[in-house]
């Protein structure tokens, strides 16, 4: 907390106070949804809301009764095995794309750089709905509408500009006269690529793997369009059961994917942080 | 060319011309020929050509037009990785993810040496460059200094023909610089090596060359052992770049075999060794060293001679600079040892200047 100035006056503290107030009230807001959802999975009652026994903390009103119930439902372990299969194909194909096309982009003798990073970061800006409809009238003439083939490749479409913005991040102030060196000293262009350059963005690879592994991860419209009932997913399985099965699985594997998100976007900082400290210990000179 | 005899030029260029934009030529016309274990330097202010030229011999710029033959062959057509040409930068250039051991084990790991001798030529190299001790460490924990000897270490280890030095002195200070400047000099001389290395501090080429090329838009306007560079320059530029050196202005009189009369713009006469300046009746500026040149008495009389008046005098230590001005407004200088002959002057005292006339030439003279 920063120190509260010596010349404060009444209108002073009275601002800085609703200042405070203001910002957690937004946090909260943000935040609550999602928290409210993780006691609620432990509900041992069918119902979307707390209970007497919850809220009076007895034990007996708590149970693990629904992430048994994901489990031992075929839906949802299909649904968990096409998330994870999906999301891990998907990311290879966006991370080794978005990789090379980042590369390619960080060239000085690049032509049309900016028209293609914009053409390649489109599907992060037009609205998913239409991606979805342009991909399923696409991909249905090529016969990859309702299998995972398709799927993948729509969301390693997806995926791909999240790989290209953090691997063009760590590369902008890359010092080139390292690949010069590596050339001279003996090295084809492709063992420079792969003893000196990826080194050393490595951290943005790993970060841009780990965001397309999210975004497909938690990815339902496309899903919608392009995949068939083998291809089901926990997002396009939770949509579906809020309309056919009211009970709290729902919140059960909604907590799961929180979960799951929360230890990919802490890898993500604590990648970020390594990265740093590694050009931190460079710029000692 | 000097010291050339009878050694068929190891590496040569021949006509070679480079433009990037197609409109203006960065180098207009380098002709070079380097005999091997030669140590040349291309000296020039920036921007004058001479890291093109070295980045052409690397292979990271295209040759425009002329050749680059390294033993008769030409390099154009070879990838710069499978030239074997060493080369130190002038950021260094190490890979900042590996170890020292592991960079300089790189080129030898590439040429598929078997281990044992890589680990014995790793060892061989740090001890040369003295730092066996930090061969685990990575590049970020190392000085200035100890970086620059990595990279020089890895740039010799695998026993390249010719090693290419851009400015790899420019990031360090004075003190560490003369040192470095010291230890290339002594693995140059132990591994005899062919060296190509680009500077634009003069004091740097004098010191290591064998011989110095001076760059200036994109041509070489002399190319010649440090002595005769500095005492026989070939033109003003050179005379400039090149040290100090006293201008003045005159007219060639009369042309004999090995030098020239000019009659100074005060109306003296004055003799001189003959440079590029040969016809009589052309503008020349008769250039000489500020240490050449002398008060009048110290001579005895004999040689040239110009009045001047006393302006001010700095005292750098070693030496002494006086500072004067011709009639005309000429500045001159002259250096004195600080010895008991430094004399001591009275502001505006009128003193007659004198050279030798081999210790001054008569130059070209740039149009106003």
């Amino acid at each position: 907390m920063s120190k509260i100035p010596a010349y404060y006056g009444f209108w002073h503290h009275l601002g800085s106070w609703l200042l405070k107030t203001s910002s957690w009230l937004v946090l909260l807001f943000l935040i609550l949804p999602i928290l409210v959802i993780i006691p609620l999975s432990f509900n041992v009652e069918p119902f979307f809301s707390f209970t007497e026994g919850m809220l009076t903390l007895q034990p007996e009103a708590f149970s693990l009764r629904w992430y048994e119930a994901i489990f031992s439902d075929t839906k949802w372990t299909l649904a968990i095995k096409n998330s994870f299969l999906i999301g891990i194909f998907a990311t290879l194909i966006a991370t080794v794309l978005g990789t090379c096309a980042a590369v390619g982009l960080a060239r000085d003798d690049m032509p049309a750089r900016r028209l293609i990073t914009a053409l390649l970061l489109s599907p992060m800006i037009v609205p998913l709905i239409i991606t979805a409809a342009g991909m399923f009238f696409f991909y249905s003439d090529l016969g990859l509408a309702g299998n995972y083939l398709g799927v993948i490749i729509a969301h390693a479409a997806l995926g791909t500009p999240f790989v290209i913005i953090t691997v063009t991040a760590t590369l902008t102030g890359f010092d080139y006269s390292l690949a010069r060196a590596a050339l001279n000293l003996g090295a084809t262009p492709l063992r420079v690529f792969f003893d000196i350059i990826m080194p050393l963005i490595r951290p943005g690879v790993i970060s841009g793997a780990l965001f397309a592994f999210i975004t497909s991860f938690d990815e339902v419209v496309v899903i919608l369009f392009m995949a068939g009932p083998q291809q089901r997913t926990i997002p396009r399985q939770m949509f579906s059961g809020l309309r056919e099965q009211i009970n709290p699985s729902i919140l059960a594997i909604a907590t799961l994917l929180i979960l799951v998100s929360i230890a990919l976007l802490v890898t993500i900082e604590l990648l970020r942080r390594r990265a740093e400290r590694l050009r931190g210990v460079e710029r000692i000179d | 060319m000097a010291d050339l005899a009878g050694d068929k030029a190891f590496l040569q260029f021949t006509n070679v011309k480079k433009t990037y934009d197609h409109k203006s030529l960065v180098v207009k016309d380098f002709n070079l020929d380097v005999a091997k274990g030669e140590f040349i330097t291309l000296l020039g202010p920036s921007g004058s050509g001479k890291t093109t030229c070295l980045m052409m011999l690397a292979g990271f710029e295209d040759v425009t037009s002329g050749e680059i033959l390294i033993n008769g062959r030409s390099v154009t057509s070879i990838a710069p990785y499978a030239r074997n040409i060493g080369m130190v930068f002038q950021q260094y250039a190490l890979f900042p993810h590996m170890t020292l051991r592991e960079n300089l084990a790189y080129p030898l790991k590439i040429r598929k040496r078997p281990k044992d001798e890589i680990r014995a030529k790793v060892d061989e190299y740090l001890s040369l460059v003295e730092l066996l001790d930090f061969g685990n460490r990575y590049p970020g924990q190392l000085s200035g200094g100890q970086r620059q000897r990595v990279a020089l270490a890895r740039a010799l280890i695998f026993a390249p023909d010719i090693v290419l030095m851009d400015e790899p002195l420019g990031a360090l200070d004075k003190k560490l610089r003369e040192q470095m400047q010291f230890e290339i000099k002594r693995l140059h001389e132990q591994l005899g090596f062919t060296v190509i290395y680009v500077t634009h501090d003069q004091t740097e080429a004098l010191t290591m060359s064998d011989r110095i090329a001076v760059f200036n838009n994109g041509i070489v306007q002399q190319c010649a052992p440090p002595h005769v560079l500095y005492e026989r320059p070939a033109n003003l530029f050179v005379a400039d770049f090149i040290g100090e050196s006293n201008k003045l202005k005159g007219v060639i009189e009369s042309v004999g075999e090995d030098s020239v009369q000019v009659r100074l713009e005060d109306g003296g006469l004055v003799s001189t060794l003959k440079a590029n300046c040969t016809e009589v009746g052309q503008p020349t500026t008769v250039s000489i060293r500020p240490e050449k040149l002398s008060f009048n008495d110290r001579l005895g009389g004999a040689g040239n001679q110009v009045m001047a008046r006393f302006v001010t005098r700095h005292y750098v230590g070693e030496y002494i600079r006086y500072h004067f001005e011709t009639a005309d407004g000429t500045e001159l200088v002259v250096k004195n040892m600080n010895d008991s002959s430094a004399p001591q002057l009275s502001a505006k005292e009128e003193v007659a200047l004198a050279w030798l006339p081999q210790d001054s030439q008569a130059l070209d003279r740039p149009v106003a």
